[in-house]
């Protein structure tokens, strides 16, 4: 009992996290299934759903800023594919992992320049932010929320993707791009849809996460972002059901040892999992194999 | 002359419930020029690969100069699904999986059927690159042009090799600016810079007309005389094949269905039952 | 024979202006103030060069995109501030206020770098042995992981008496340290950075002009090919790693010598990020490129920019010059480049004294004249 009480809130708080990180890493996911490409820029865009969050509360009502905050980072992920990747569909891959590289420097900076490099409070959610105790430990009640939102919209998604036309095709073009392409679908609209929804997810991500820790710094994103990506990899690049389970397993695992007294290495242990899983399952636990053809 | 340089046995290669290669075992000797037809989607180039130590087969071995080079047999998931023959026979052998440049450096080089020649390099660099294999130099003296002699007799061989091929004109330009003919004579001219006993053309006359085919089969006569080559190449030009061929094997969905010489494949039913009876394109 | 008269006459020319830069380097230090912006600029401007040109060297010559770069040069940093700090600073509280320091000894600054760049290139091969067997994408999200690592193993609290935990480095042998052997007379700072630079980065194209480079080339053009042609992947990759790491280490050690203080904290993601963005400046493949992007990148960085930040120079009343405002005219500029002139300022060219002599022909005979040589040539 006395053990339960110790670690509960660090499960707790794992759990939570996970469900957080779950909402980032399908955008992340979603993403690579369709142009192969890491979207280094994600991250940033959940630290600029915080950021808006905090400038747009400040003059408005939180019921108008919230739907504000999400269309915003819903147009910031649309404009980000229009500009910086479709111009590159057809260069190397290489290219398109530097422009979001890129884009992801351009937005840490324009929020450094926005804050002039100092955290910023986060606004208190009600109801979300208010503490509540279960079984001895004390938490906010956005721990129990967010798990529980996270599985209904995953549910709600896997089930656009498996019976709306946009969702099939999804499908195809992650399947085969050029294919897809000659087959009539525009491959353009699905990309943007796949930034919408995934932009989405991460605003959504943002407005629990950051009700979490407090505070939004220009690099609150980076972090985050590189492990949600990690959780994606982990999960098998492409499968949403893959990145929510792993990033459930890295949310727990982290807390646990920070539990543990470890927390310098909460982060290193992110990437010692992600180098693990590339070594010895490079598909990840619901990836498809693909070879290459000689 | 009837030493075997390449040797495979009941070599199968599945991938899943596919079988690409079938039991296919077959000889290649010294100083011959042996073909390997088959309808599109027969194996192969998959046949190649395993040689080349590019896949690594479910089931057999390959043999080089007596030695064995590959060796495998279905191990894990693929005892189950295996559906080949005689995987008894190499249960006992230790399985053999060599990287490709491993197999390169035994003396076995090869073309590929969809050319890959290195895009950024010039016609000159691509032969001299081949060569690096073979060159008794380390980073330090390569860096620090304590090899440098090293590297010059690389140049002039690389320039011999381009005179022969006469692409000597070309020998500043990017590889991939050559027409499509050169390019596949440059990725021989590459290949035998690698100094090989045994040469593997995957389609080396794809894409060319009549003249140049025979222009091909000539050339390959010559450099087999010239460096004492053994010549196992995969065709489909079938002009070439008869008239150049010492021997033929035909392989249809992976498996061996005839052998023999030229008159003999062209007056087998079989043969002409794989090609007729289910392409109609060649 | 013409071709080795050129080469001889670009060897001379090479040769000439080398020796013109270090003097005008020598000229400038014994006359200006070392306080200048300018020393600042070109110091920090030739160590990035070197870790921009080993960063290339990996990304642009042999084809493996990799992201640990800063993760290297944390090691070196922190080997060298280890090595060349005196033993009398290590044993009292100055530094290692809350460690005893178990590095008992010190060792000169030539020494503490090239052992710098050592460390850095073993630890390299250790990550080597796994991580490079992983395709494009999934090899920069791993060694990004593995210098995301390096940082929390640095910072780490059992590291604590030979790193200093997550604390500050310094008093350490720095740039002001160095003197001309066997003598006292201080060795001018910046030229000090452009020599050690400037040989490593020789040794690099030395390397990329030879066999080997030739191999990594030929990795980064085509693998399967290059493996088909006995060029062992891994070996080569390995070898490319390693090397580009040491010289990763020993910018790492210069630029702990360059900033009096270091500390693990600095060799962020977002470092390697802008490394790679000076690569691509310059032009993916192109070592001048490299070189030419990293001086542009830090002046403006440091120098001609730095009127953005200061809201003095407001005009208009407008408030949009403040503190940070450079860096977003920066990023915007970088994705400008990226986007529209993916090539960067050489592509994969390099400099070339004969296009520097045909430019001048053409300036000084006409254009029409230098065309009717071209064709008289032929």
């Amino acid at each position: 009992m006395q053990f339960l009480q110790n670690s509960l809130p660090y499960i707790l708080a794992g759990i939570s996290v996970g469900g957080q990180y779950a909402l980032i890493a399908i955008g992340y996911t979603m993403v690579y299934g369709i142009l192969r490409l890491i979207n280094f820029a994600h991250g940033d865009v959940f630290m600029a759903a915080g950021m808006f969050m905090v400038f747009l509360s400040a003059s408005l009502p939180l019921g108008v800023a919230i739907p504000l905050v999400l269309i915003i980072t819903v147009a910031l992920g649309f404009i980000i594919e229009r500009v910086a990747y479709k111009p590159l569909r057809s260069a190397p891959r290489m290219s398109v992992m530097i422009s979001a590289i890129g884009v992801s420097y351009l937005i840490q900076n324009c929020a450094l320049y926005f804050t002039g490099g100092l955290a910023k409070v986060y606004p208190q959610l009600p109801w979300l932010s208010d503490t509540i105790t279960i079984w001895g430990a004390v938490t906010k009640r956005v721990t129990l929320v967010t798990p529980v939102l996270t599985l209904v919209l995953v549910i709600g998604l896997s089930l656009f993707i498996k019976y709306t036309k946009v969702g099939m095709a999804m499908r195809a073009v992650s399947k085969d791009f050029e294919t897809a392409r000659l087959m009539g679908i525009k491959v353009n609209s699905v990309i943007s849809a796949t930034f919408i929804i995934g932009s989405l997810l991460a605003a959504i991500g943002s407005l629990l996460y950051f009700t979490n820790y407090a505070s939004v710094t220009p690099t609150s994103g980076g972090m985050p972002g590189l492990k949600c990506f990690v959780a994606a990899v982990f999960g098998g690049i492409g499968s949403i059901p893959g990145a929510v389970i792993g990033a459930f397993i890295i949310g727990i695992a982290e807390n646990i040892i920070k539990g543990l007294g470890w927390t310098t290495f909460s982060d290193a242990f992110t990437f010692a999992l992600l180098i693990v899983i590339l070594l010895v399952k490079p598909t990840g636990l619901f990836g498809e194999k693909a070879t290459d053809k000689v | 002359m009837s030493e075997n340089v390449l040797r495979l046995e009941d070599v199968t290669m599945q991938f899943g419930g596919v079988v690409a290669v079938n039991n296919l075992s077959l000889e290649v000797n010294r100083g011959e020029i042996v073909a390997l037809i088959g309808p599109n989607g027969a194996g192969k180039t998959t046949a190649f690969n395993c040689i080349t130590g590019v896949y690594e087969p479910t089931n057999g071995q390959v043999s080089f100069e007596g030695k064995v080079i590959v060796a495998n047999h279905p191990t894990g998931k693929m005892k189950k699904n295996y559906q080949g023959l005689n995987s008894e026979k190499y249960l006992h052998i230790k399985p053999v999986d060599p990287t490709p440049d491993q197999i390169t450096k035994l003396g076995i080089a090869r073309t590929f059927q969809n050319i890959r020649l290195w895009k950024s390099m010039t016609v000159f660099d691509n032969v001299l690159t081949a060569k690096h294999m073979r060159a008794k130099q380390n980073v330090f003296t390569a860096t620090f042009r304590i090899s440098a002699a090293e590297e010059r007799r690389m140049r002039e061989e690389t320039m011999a090799l381009l005179e022969e091929q006469n692409l000597v004109q070309f020998k500043d330009d990017l590889a991939t600016s050559l027409p499509y003919g050169l390019q596949r004579r440059l990725e021989i001219a590459r290949a035998l810079a690698t100094e090989p006993k045994l040469l593997l053309l995957d389609e080396p006359a794809a894409g060319m007309n009549p003249q140049e085919t025979e222009e091909l089969g000539q050339f390959i006569m010559q450099i087999k005389e010239k460096y004492d080559l053994t010549i196992f190449m995969i065709e489909h030009h079938m002009d070439l094949v008869m008239k150049f061929s010492d021997r033929i094997y035909v392989i249809d969905f992976g498996k061996l269905i005839a052998k023999g010489t030229p008159a003999e494949i062209q007056a087998n039913p079989k043969v002409i039952e794989a090609y007729l009876g289910v392409t109609d394109d060649e | 024979m013409d071709l080795r008269k050129n080469k001889k006459r670009d060897g001379i020319c090479t040769a000439v202006a080398l020796i013109a830069m270090f003097a005008l380097l020598l000229i400038m230090e014994l006359t200006m103030k070392s306080t200048s912006i300018l020393f600042t600029v070109l110091k920090k401007g030739v160590i990035y060069a070197l870790v921009a040109v080993s960063m290339n060297l990996l990304n642009g010559f042999t084809g493996l995109f990799s992201l640990g770069q800063a993760g290297f040069m944390l090691i070196g940093a922190y080997t060298y501030a280890i090595l060349s700090m005196p033993v009398a600073v290590k044993l009292s509280d100055s530094v290692y206020k809350y460690y005893d320091c178990a590095i008992g000894f010190e060792l000169g600054i030539i020494p503490s770098m090239l052992l710098a760049g050592v460390i850095a290139a073993i630890f390299a091969m250790l990550i080597g042995l796994p991580v490079l067997r992983l395709k494009s994408d999934y090899l920069a999200i791993a060694t990004l992981g593995f210098a995301e690592i390096l940082r929390a193993f640095f910072q780490w609290d059992a590291m604590g008496p030979v790193t200093n935990g997550a604390n500050v480095m310094r008093q350490y042998k720095d740039l002001t340290k160095v003197t001309i052997p066997f003598t006292d007379i201080r060795f001018p700072p910046t030229l000090f950075c452009f020599l050690v630079s400037g040989i490593c980065i020789a040794i690099i194209v030395l390397l990329i002009n030879s066999s080997y480079g030739r191999a990594f080339k030929a990795i980064r053009d085509d693998e399967i090919a290059a493996e088909a042609m006995g060029i062992n992947l891994f070996k080569h990759k390995e070898m490319s790693f390693v090397i580009s790491s040491f010289f990763a280490g020993i910018s790492g050690a210069m630029l702990a010598m360059f900033q009096y203080t270091v500390q693990a904290a600095q060799f962020k993601s977002a470092m390697t990020y802008e490394i790679l963005l000076i690569v691509v400046i310059g032009g993916i493949g192109s070592v001048t490129g490299s070189c030419i992007a990293s001086f542009l990148f830090i002046a403006c960085n440091e120098w001609w920019l730095r009127f953005l930040d200061e809201s003095a120079n407001n005009i208009l009343g407008m408030n949009l010059l403040r503190s940070g405002f450079r860096k977003v005219v920066f990023s915007v500029v970088i994705m400008i480049i990226v986007l529209f002139f993916s090539k960067g300022i050489m592509g994969d060219k390099e400099f070339s004294w004969q296009r520097i002599f045909d430019f001048f022909h053409k300036l000084f005979h006409g254009k029409k004249q230098a065309v009717e040589e071209v064709s008289g040539n032929e």
